[in-house]
């Protein structure tokens, strides 16, 4: 069996592969360090931001960069053979509920009984 | 031919590695069920974070300006994004039989960059100790010291995993076993890159905002 799939996995095919492979994993490194080093600055230089639009633009910084490391490092694509994908946004679907949830509730919740400065 | 269809989450081996690659599948879907239920964890330990930063959790003791420290955390970032990068290169490796010396290099590397990473996360730690941050001072503290050394735990458990895995490759060399373990290992290592994403992006730096 290894044989025979040898003889379609021409050394050629997989000098090429293995070459996009890697300029995956520096694409990926590229994107992530401009997603990191953007949002640090931003807080670290140019604190005349407003304060909540300052947390929508880390926010966003931080979400595009998990997707980044998703699809260069974990290699989740949409076209996987099992559920990987499906299990991740189920898993991000329930995160939100639970995470928003939570902190909604609890905002509220401090907004009712007159406590200060809740998120 | 990978590029088509991928069988698991991470670098597939292909079919090269023969039935290495056909026993990977089933192995590696277990163990990416394992990491979305560990994300699950660490998201509701976001949301008790999130909802102890109010000034009565606070109870008067210090908070994220008197902690926290920008150097340091953009410096565990740089190392860890660093160590993912290091790790997606022992991949490489094990895919496409570097040989051995090449690939403990690599994952070597990536553990002097984790160690690193925990040392300054240590060093953050004793730091926010000395300010009288410690745990027991107030809910926003005891939430911060359940969430980010909970990360650092996780470093910490991937270290001495990379460290057995170096061992089973001398032991045994690259079998099927060692090479799923790494295979899982790398997984573990892109995954906790992610939830630190998070935590400097919730923690330091949305506190520090």
């Amino acid at each position: 069996m290894n044989a025979q799939l040898d003889g379609v996995d021409e050394p050629a095919d997989r000098k090429r592969e293995e070459r996009r492979e890697f300029h995956s994993y520096v694409c990926g490194i590229g994107l992530a360090l401009l997603l990191t080093v953007v949002p640090f600055a931003l807080v670290h230089w140019f604190p005349a931001i407003p304060r909540f639009s300052l947390l929508i633009l880390i926010g966003a910084f931080a979400l595009v960069q998990m997707l980044v490391h998703f699809r260069f490092f974990l290699h989740i694509g949409f076209k996987q053979k099992r559920e990987d994908l499906q299990l991740l946004l189920f898993s991000g679907l329930l995160l939100t509920i639970m995470v928003g949830g939570t902190i909604w509730i609890m905002a509220s919740l401090a907004l009712r009984m007159a406590m200060p400065g809740q998120p | 031919m990978s590029q088509d269809v991928m069988k698991h989450p991470g670098l597939n081996l292909g079919p090269a590695h023969g039935s290495d690659d056909d026993a990977a599948q089933g192995m590696i879907f277990g163990f990416w069920v394992f990491l979305m239920s560990d994300a699950i964890l660490f998201g509701m330990v976001f949301a008790t974070y999130v909802t102890s930063l109010s000034t009565h959790a606070l109870a008067g003791g210090p908070g994220p300006h008197d902690l926290y420290n920008i150097k340091s955390v953009f410096i565990e970032t740089l190392l860890l994004l660093a160590s993912s990068f290091t790790f997606g290169m022992a991949s490489l490796a094990l895919k496409y039989k570097h040989g051995k010396a090449r690939l403990v290099g690599w994952m070597l590397v990536t553990l002097v960059l984790g160690l690193g990473f925990l040392g300054f996360e240590l060093h953050d730690i004793f730091g926010m100790f000395a300010k009288g941050g410690v745990p027991s001072r107030s809910g926003f503290l005891s939430a911060f010291f359940d969430l980010v050394p909970l990360h650092g735990l996780h470093v910490t458990a991937g270290c001495v995993w990379l460290i057995c895995l170096v061992g089973q490759i001398a032991r045994y060399g690259l079998d099927t076993k060692t090479k799923l373990g790494i295979m899982r290992l790398a997984l573990f290592w892109h995954f906790l890159d992610i939830i630190w994403i998070a935590i400097f992006t919730v923690v330091y730096l949305g506190g520090l905002a």
